[in-house]
């Protein structure tokens, strides 16, 4: 998304400004949108909830210039996040990594959307079972009988 | 003097509440008790209100002895700011928690005459069961009349952040959605106290859920817009644990507010309408925790303080605990009712059930699981807005698809051929809009065109209901409006409902994906130029506000059509507590924003200046609004029929 943006706005701005300070901006538009991108889902840590490409803390400042630093030395997107992983921990991603710890939260949704189907799926197989069994049970008869009362 | 006076109430109310609590669960079956506690619940009322004025008097009248005043108010702050500054802190804002709590219970005692009178008794007694409850844990562990002696001359600031207008709208909207939900939950622990259950249950509980929900909706509508424009980076939504937990209970409580439905007019669903009545509350209950017990710092959580959040704790145990317990034990008595096809509107009404079930999960584990994972484990992670946005949007995508079908589906057995063929039209339309947005914007490999046809889709799906159900195209024009505007409320408030979700749908993807930002540096004359805006820079003036200075910087804006406009964004630091704020400039085209931030000054002289145009961004609130329109509109109808003098007549007898 951040990738086409940056098309977007280089064919309709003129002026071709994308960092979060001027200053810390890349000259290459194509790495500093990476930069963009890989910094949104980077946590600010001393932030209440805030990726470093939104808070105007000194850290995520320092994080922005980590990243640059990384992508401008040749780093891929990956090694990127991976190196401030190994420096700040799990942490630092706002998308946690897929890994045995974090299994249970990656498929509790999609676990209770199979559960709720397949409740629903019998609960309405056997309202079609009643619909179609003509046969009343005795409960169901005297609730008829009272009913026509 | 009128301190102690509040105090006192605030206990007597205490009192109170905890005896009509008692006696109403000990003789709920005797019909004279239910006058007793409806007597009781709006002395409960009184006596709150009564407690609640003594403070708002001692905010506005800088009375500084009161410890909370001198905590959280300065006498330089201007009026509005001193009476919301009551509730900009942990113990205000409790005391406006259990007064709108108290407002439901007088609400229920003056609304229920009707209700049968053990019914009435059980919903009373639990509404002071919840008011004892969360009065104890204001008079025992964050009592709000405490005195300082001697007093201090002047008072602390209240959080610069919090000194808006939306500090006087959002906490009111949100607790009162909040709260609400505490009936629907007395509805249902009654239900299984008393093990009936009928669809004339539902038909009480339906226009609470409506009420809480329409309050919740802009609660949520106006926290997001406040964040907005507040916090000064023009984002809207975070994911932030404390927006989760007013989301869950309005994702909980839209799911309960479509099975009431389904019980009210088929008598079917009883045991997942009750069990979500529960949960919704429950939820509910859960943020108030989160907010409360330190677990989390963000701009919404107060002071921490450990017993505090002990005691919250064990107050959310004992009531989630019990009412779970109470169900587990009691819902098999609930008999289930009303038969029906897959396909039905009962059907369509299940599968958004599920979704929305699902949703909550997906909120409410990633909101908790980090949490969860560094108590058990030690190891921490976080969960921020690419998990849920990826989450939550995969489980949101199908129920947009299939919301436009269950308003067209029948009761009981639906034509799924012949609702697709109506459908068609609107289908079409949402195509035709979604590519016309593609080809005008350009071409793109995102996922954003997909976006706009699910809002253009669920959008014109809700109009093309009214379309169908007054005929038009199939009977003559004057015959089709007449059935338009003869066609009953409700069926207005479904379809401008879904028509608000629509535009909400489109408003985000329009805003996240065809948004124009521009951070540069600026002297005084300089031009910048960003989505046709020519913005120009006219320079920073120092101003001295009531209790804070400001730098403000002007800009003269230019639109694409001529119109020039005059844009102030500010840095201000507030006296007391020299904390720094920003306050950006909005400038309002059409149902597009531009947003202006004034940042840091630079060493040079220049500023740092940050522009984002964000096209259809109000059409996100816009839709939040006629959502909750939707739900006033509804429960205007609904009360006429509820006030109907024979409510027995539309009971079902088998019971």
């Amino acid at each position: 998304m951040r990738a086409l943006l940056a098309v977007l706005m280089l064919l309709v701005l003129s002026v071709p400004a994308l960092a979060v300070r001027p200053d810390e901006m890349l000259a290459d538009p194509a790495l500093e949108a990476r930069a963009r991108t890989i910094s949104e889902g980077l946590r600010c840590l001393v932030c209440q909830n805030q990726s470093i490409d939104d808070s105007d803390a000194d850290l995520a400042h320092d994080l922005r210039v980590i990243v640059r630093e990384r992508l401008t030395a040749g780093d891929s997107d990956d090694q990127v996040r991976a190196y401030l992983v190994a420096r700040y921990g799990e942490y630092v991603l706002l998308n946690p990594v897929i890994a045995p710890h974090t299994l249970l939260l990656w498929i509790a949704a999609p676990v209770a959307l199979v559960i709720g189907g397949i409740a629903v799926f019998i609960g309405a197989r056997r309202k079609r079972a009643v619909v179609t069994d003509a046969e009343l049970s005795d409960e169901e008869r005297k609730a008829l009988e009272e009913l026509e009362r | 003097m009128s301190i102690e006076l509040g105090h006192f109430a605030l206990v007597l109310a205490f009192a109170i509440s905890a005896i009509s609590a008692v006696t109403g669960l000990v003789f709920w079956k005797r019909e004279t008790i239910a006058g007793y506690l409806q007597q009781g619940a709006v002395l409960q009322l009184l006596l709150v209100v009564a407690a609640f004025a003594a403070l708002v008097q001692a905010f506005v009248t800088s009375d500084f002895s009161l410890k909370l005043a001198a905590e959280h108010a300065n006498s330089a702050q201007p009026l509005i700011y001193k009476i919301t500054a009551v509730w900009g802190n942990h113990e205000g804002s409790m005391v406006l928690w259990v007064l709108i709590l108290v407002i439901m219970g007088a609400g229920v005692a003056a609304f229920g005459r009707n209700l049968p009178k053990d019914l009435l008794s059980l919903v009373l007694s639990m509404q002071s069961l919840l008011a004892a409850a969360f009065l104890g844990f204001t008079l025992f562990t964050s009592n709000p009349f405490l005195r300082l002696s001697p007093a201090p001359f002047e008072g602390k600031d209240l959080n610069p952040i919090l000194q808006d207008i939306g500090l006087a709208i959002h906490p009111p909207l949100l607790y009162t959605g909040y709260v609400g939900f505490s009936v629907c939950f007395s509805f249902a622990i009654a239900a299984l106290i008393s093990g009936r259950i009928d669809a004339a249950w539902a038909r009480w509980v339906r226009p609470w859920t409506l009420f809480s929900w329409a309050f919740l909706t802009l609660g949520i509508a106006m926290g997001s817009y406040w964040a907005y424009y507040e916090l000064g980076w023009g984002g809207w939504w975070f994911w932030d644990p404390v927006e989760n937990a007013s989301f869950m209970p309005w994702l909980a409580g839209t799911a309960l507010l479509h099975s009431a439905l389904v019980m009210e007019k088929r008598n079917a669903l009883k045991i997942w309408t009750v069990f979500l009545a529960i949960i919704t509350f429950s939820l509910s209950l859960l943020g108030t925790f989160m907010v409360r017990s330190g677990i989390l710092t963000s701009v919404h959580t107060f002071a921490t303080d450990p017993t505090r959040g002990m005691v919250i704790l064990a107050l959310l145990a004992a009531f989630i605990g019990g009412a779970f317990s109470l169900f587990a034990f009691r819902a098999s008595a609930l008999r289930a009712g009303g038969l029906f096809a897959p396909i039905s509107r009962e059907g369509a009404l299940i599968l958004n059930n599920l979704f929305l079930a699902a949703a909550t999960v997906a909120v409410l584990v990633g909101t908790l699981y980090p949490l969860l994972l560094e108590a058990f484990t030690g190891e921490t992670i976080s969960v921020g807005a690419p998990f849920f946005n990826l989450t939550f949007g995969a489980i949101m995508a199908p129920l947009l698809i299939i919301l436009p079908f269950g308003p067209f589906l029948a009761w009981k057995r639906g034509d799924l051929i012949g609702v697709t063929q109506r459908l068609a039209g609107a289908a079409g339309l949402a195509l035709f809009a979604a590519v016309l947005c593609f080809a005008l914007t350009g071409a793109s490999v995102s996922l954003a065109p997909l976006g706009l046809l699910l809002g253009f889709w669920v959008a014109f799906g809700a109009l093309a209901e009214l379309v169908d159900r007054a005929k038009f195209f199939r009977t003559d024009v004057v015959t089709s409006f007449r059935r338009l505007f003869g066609l009953p409320r409700t069926a207005w408030a479904t379809a401008l409902a879904h028509f608000g979700l629509g535009v909400s749908v489109i408003g985000i993807v329009a805003a996240s994906a065809w948004q124009a930002e521009l951070v540069t540096t600026m002297t005084a004359g300089q031009v910048a130029t960003i989505a046709g805006h020519e913005v120009t820079f006219s320079g920073i003036a120092h101003e001295e506000g009531p209790n804070y200075a400001s730098d403000a910087g002007t800009f003269q804006v230019r639109a694409p059509g001529g119109e020039i406009r005059t844009a102030v964004a500010e840095r201000r630091v507030y006296v007391q507590s020299r904390m720094p704020t920003t306050e950006a400039s909005i400038l309002t085209y059409g149902f597009s924003q531009l947003y202006l931030q004034l940042g840091e000054p630079q060493a040079d002289g220049k500023s740092v200046v940050r522009l984002w145009f964000k096209p259809y961004v109000t059409l996100i609130w816009l839709g939040c609004l006629l959502m909750a329109g939707a739900g006033f509109l509804s429960l205007s109808y609904r009360r006429l029929r509820i006030g109907a003098p024979q409510p027995s007549a539309s009971r079902v007898p088998a019971e």
